[in-house]
Formats: C-alpha cells, structure tokens, sequence
C-alpha cells in the first residue's frame, strides 16, 4: 500500500507539472484555478500542522508535540533556517520526555 | 536572444547553489521524518527522486504515518502539487522549450525553480539559467539530503523519543510561514486548521487535512477577481 501510495502520488505530482507544459493555456489560465492553486497550500498545510500537533488516532491530545511546536514559531520569528526550525521542535519535545515533563 | 557577456551568468549560478544547500536541509529533515513515519529508506528516496515537491511529500509521509491511508494520502499530495502545475504554464513561454527537455524541465518546476526564473524574467537568457541552474541545483541537493536523513534516521531509535513526531508539525509549519503573507491567508489558515481539527474525532484519519481543501476552494471561488 505505501509504494501504492509512493508511485501513484508521485505519477500524479509529475503530471500537474507536465500539464502546464503541454496543454493549451486556455485551459488552466483561469482566475478561479489560479487563485484556488494558489490557496489549497495555505489551507491543507496549516491543516496539517493542527492534525500533527494535537491528533492522535481520532483523538486530540495536547503533548509533547505542542511545546515542540511553540518553539518551532519562535525560532521562525527569528528567521531560523528550516533544519533549525524542524531540530527546535524536536529536541524541546525529546527534552521535555526525557525530563517527565512531557509525554 | 542576444549573447550576454561572459560571467553575468556567475551570480545567478553561485545564488542557485545557495538555494540548492539550503533545500539540501529540508531534504535531510524529509528524509528522517519519512522513515520515523514508517516508509523504507527506499520509498522515501523515490519520493524526492520521482514527486520531487517539497509540501507534497510532507503531505504523503504525514498522512500515512497518521493512518490516513493511500487513498488520503495520495489525494493531498496531488492538490498540494497542483500549483506546479501553473508554474509551469508561466514559465514556459520563456523556457520556450521543445522535444526532451519539457519532460525533463516539467519534474524541476517547483517554488524555487520558478521564483529564480521570474526573478530573472526581464533577461530571457538569464531566466532560463536560473530556471535550470535553480532545478537541477536544488534536485540534487535534496535528493542528497534525503538520502542522509533517510540513513540517518534508520539508524536511530524510536522516533517519539527523538522528538521526530514533533518534528512533523514543525516541517509543515515551516512550509506554511511564508505563505502566511497577509490577513486573507491567515484567515484560510486558521479556517484549515480549524476544519481539520473538528473533523478529527468525527472522521477517519486523512479525511480532516482533505477537508481543509474546502476552505481553499470557496476563498479560491470568493477571490476569482482579485488576482
């Protein structure tokens, strides 16, 4: 099922670039697609960020995870690289599990 | 297309290996993320060998590593990937490409291939430099990366311990901070989020992230006009 998931998504991802190479602009140069494009990123990605912070199977819990997170926003406050940001988060989470504070 | 004088061409090189290190980090954070999500080293090499979008393949390793399933998972890749899509139909007329090279510049049409491009847009030759220098740059980069991380990680223990899983939501916010531009993407942000997490009790894994797409849409609907 994950080299389903891998080569299928991966096909797909290939082809909506291929598209704006091949087919007639008229097609996809529409304000609606633009704008929609243009959006679904912002809406799925902050989607993403809530459902790994506080899901858990079909619950919400609050962990970890979360002060992870917090400092993750400080260190992008203060223009931290991606590596760093994404190092941030995880080491404030491992800490705070290694000391019991956190599960 | 007139000859430019030899060197101009140097800065846009040397910004294009900037970029290319830079993503070259991202690619060592996905590749250690995706195996703490449970893919194999190898699926998560073919990710950035064959998708080779950044928030795409986030997107896939976080909703199977959730339980979302293929079916989730693939589909949120795909809409995430969709803007390459209009990318490529901006940058083609200066590309102006033909035969084998469309293929091959449609898989390095990505956020940063593009914005050098348009970046260098008065100076067609030097456009299409720093489209390819950009792409090819920043393919090998975070394919390098991935693949260190990816090693890495597989090396190492249990992810929660690391910290890995909060890694996760780091990596997509750090995706998401600099679309966050003005109110109206915060406001589909924090309608993203907020669908997304309502829907979690109510739905199977996967489906709240798909959801948010919504929100996208009607905004996208919404603000046809204005852009």
């Amino acid at each position: 099922m994950i080299w389903a998931a891998v080569l299928i998504g991966s096909l797909g991802c290939y082809l909506e670039k291929l598209f704006g190479f091949i087919l007639p602009p008229s097609l996809l140069d529409r304000p609606m697609i633009r704008s929609v494009a243009a959006l679904l990123p912002i809406a799925m990605l902050s989607a993403l960020v809530a459902v790994q912070t506080f899901g858990s199977g079909q619950s919400l819990v609050i962990d970890a995870r979360l002060a992870g997170v917090a400092v993750a926003v400080v260190a992008l406050v203060l223009r931290a690289p991606f590596l760093a940001v994404v190092l941030a988060a995880a080491i404030t989470a491992a800490l705070l599990r290694a000391t019991g504070l956190g599960a | 297309m007139t000859p430019s004088p030899k060197g101009s061409k140097r800065p846009i090189t040397s910004s294009a290996l900037g970029i290319g290190l830079a993503t070259g980090a991202y690619g060592l954070s996905f590749g250690a993320i995706s195996v703490a999500s449970g893919l194999t080293a190898i699926q998560t090499q073919t990710l950035s060998l064959l998708m080779f979008t950044g928030a795409s393949q986030f997107a896939l390793v976080g909703v199977l590593g959730a339980g979302g399933g293929a079916i989730a998972a693939v589909l949120t890749a795909w809409l995430l990937g969709a803007r390459n899509g209009l990318y490529a139909l901006h940058i083609a007329p200066t590309l102006n490409l033909r035969g084998l090279r469309k293929p091959i510049a449609a898989q390095l049409t990505i956020d940063e291939s593009t914005a050098m491009s348009i970046a260098h847009e008065p100076i067609v030759d030097h456009s299409r430099h720093a489209f390819w220098a950009t792409g090819i740059s920043v393919y090998v980069l975070w394919n390098i990366g991935t693949l260190l991380g990816a090693l890495g990680a597989s090396a190492i223990g249990d992810p929660a311990m690391l910290g890995l899983d909060a890694a996760i939501p780091a990596g997509f916010l750090a995706l998401l901070w600099p679309r966050l531009r003005d109110r109206t993407a915060w406001a589909i942000a924090a309608g993203g989020a907020t669908i997304a997490l309502v829907l979690t009790p109510l739905t199977r894994s996967g489906v709240p992230v798909l959801a948010s797409a919504l929100i996208a849409v009607l905004a996208g609907y919404r603000l046809r006009d204005r852009s």
